[in-house]
């Protein structure tokens, strides 16, 4: 059981694959800014529509 | 007699440390009072699963985590309770506040390039940034959808570090703001919202979040399910049950069966050092986030924004909205930012899910599925 010993020699520093994964950041960001982008409009045209 | 020291000497030292740990978990919980009612079950859990030839591990945890954890199944239905605690008022009567609640994600895939350098599966990398999300429920069942060897240490992670937000968020947020933006105040216009509204709003969420994302189906319908029975107005029994009894039970379920990823094997690695570090680093990324996109709208707005309530813009409700409250009464006791902060905390709470969504959007799409 030399579990540590084991992970230190299995852990790989590719520093690369930060600028690799770039891409999922962009477009995670984009897409949660889109999605709440609708929401805010959806939700300004029900208070709209509702308002009391 | 011979029984007795076989079973004692069947202990080695990576089960008395995982012992170890789980009674620091079950100290946090009730001594400081960190997340109670997760890190005690999961704390003792620990402990069960750590006793060698328990019958506990291979038995009814390992059957509960198959029940309510492997299928996401607990964190789902902890989702209906959670919905029916909130109250989308502040953020319905303001609903820009919710970009807030979007930018405050950047720590998720800032986490996401982070961790990819340490781990090749995406699998993993795309899970243990989820810890950005600052939202329990969502992180577990993401890492489990994943299928992530690193559950067990995510879970930790994600509850510790939302426990921390109190530690970790006020120092971030002071780094990144002068004074004067500390002072800044934000009038809040009291507006009523109709029961129409609060009614649609639960609906049109999960709609617009399925239709574009449809791997966040489950996470935002049942957390919006909850929020639908609490203002409908006629359901007011289930209501108290999904946010108090459903919740509770689910929650100590849902605690005590993580503890089946909780052994020395799967836990006891630098592996989880290194997760419980991007953990951190996904916290404060998020808070920055927050803070400088509310800075950034400051160049183009007339009536400027308190750039701290942007640090609410993470899932960890309400803690961060009092903590920004707080901190703004710290410099100006006049200065009254509760309900924006509320506001924008429970956007991150949308947010959050919506992010979740995303990751598995991404990682269905790598999986060719």
């Amino acid at each position: 059981m030399n579990f540590l010993t084991n992970t230190a020699v299995n852990i790989d520093f590719n520093p690369m694959a930060f600028v690799d994964n770039l891409k999922y950041m962009g477009v995670g960001m984009l897409v949660i800014f889109v999605v709440i982008g609708i929401i805010i409009l959806a939700t300004k045209l029900v208070n709209y529509l509702f308002s009391e | 007699m011979e029984i007795l020291y076989q079973n004692l000497l069947a202990f080695d030292r990576y089960d008395l440390i995982m012992i170890g740990i789980g009674c620091l978990l079950v100290y946090l919980a009730i001594v400081k009072e960190m997340e109670p009612s997760l890190l005690l079950p999961m704390g003792f859990g620990t402990i069960l699963v750590n006793i060698p030839f328990s019958d506990a591990l291979v038995g009814p945890i390992q059957e509960l985590y198959h029940a309510g954890i492997a299928n996401e199944l607990f964190p789902l239905l902890l989702f209906i309770g959670i919905g029916a605690m909130i109250d989308f008022g502040p953020l319905l009567t303001n609903p820009k506040l919710m970009l807030f609640g979007a930018a405050a994600q950047f720590g998720i895939f800032f986490t996401l390039c982070m961790a990819s350098m340490f781990f090749p599966d995406f699998r993993d990398f795309f899970s243990i940034a989820i810890i950005g999300a600052a939202d329990g429920p969502t992180s577990i069942a993401v890492a489990n959808k994943l299928g992530s060897q690193y559950v067990g240490a995510i879970t930790v992670a994600a509850y510790s570090y939302m426990a921390l937000v109190p530690v970790i968020q006020p120092p971030v947020i002071k780094l990144l703001t002068t004074k004067k933006e500390r002072m800044i105040r934000m009038p809040y216009e009291q507006k009523s919202v109709s029961k129409k509204t609060r009614i649609l709003f639960p609906i049109i969420i999960t709609v617009v979040a399925s239709a574009i994302i449809p791997q966040a189906t489950a996470l935002i319908g049942f957390l919006m399910f909850g929020n639908l029975i609490r203002e409908c107005g006629v359901l007011e029994s289930l209501s108290s049950t999904a946010q108090n009894v459903l919740a509770n039970l689910i929650t100590i379920f849902l605690g005590i069966s993580v503890a089946f990823n909780m052994t020395a094997d799967k836990f006891l690695q630098l592996d989880t050092l290194l997760i419980m570090g991007l953990g951190l680093v996904a916290f404060i990324v998020d808070t920055a986030g927050g803070v400088l996109f509310a800075k950034f709208l400051n160049l183009f707005m007339k009536n400027k924004v308190n750039p701290m309530i942007g640090a609410a813009g993470i899932s960890a409700f309400p803690m961060s909205g009092r903590i920004v409250h707080k901190m703004a009464q710290e410099e100006d006791p006049q200065n009254f930012l509760l309900m924006h902060s509320i506001g924008v905390n429970v956007s991150g709470q949308i947010a959050s899910v919506i992010a979740g969504g995303i990751i598995l959007n991404i990682a269905a799409k790598l999986m060719g599925g």
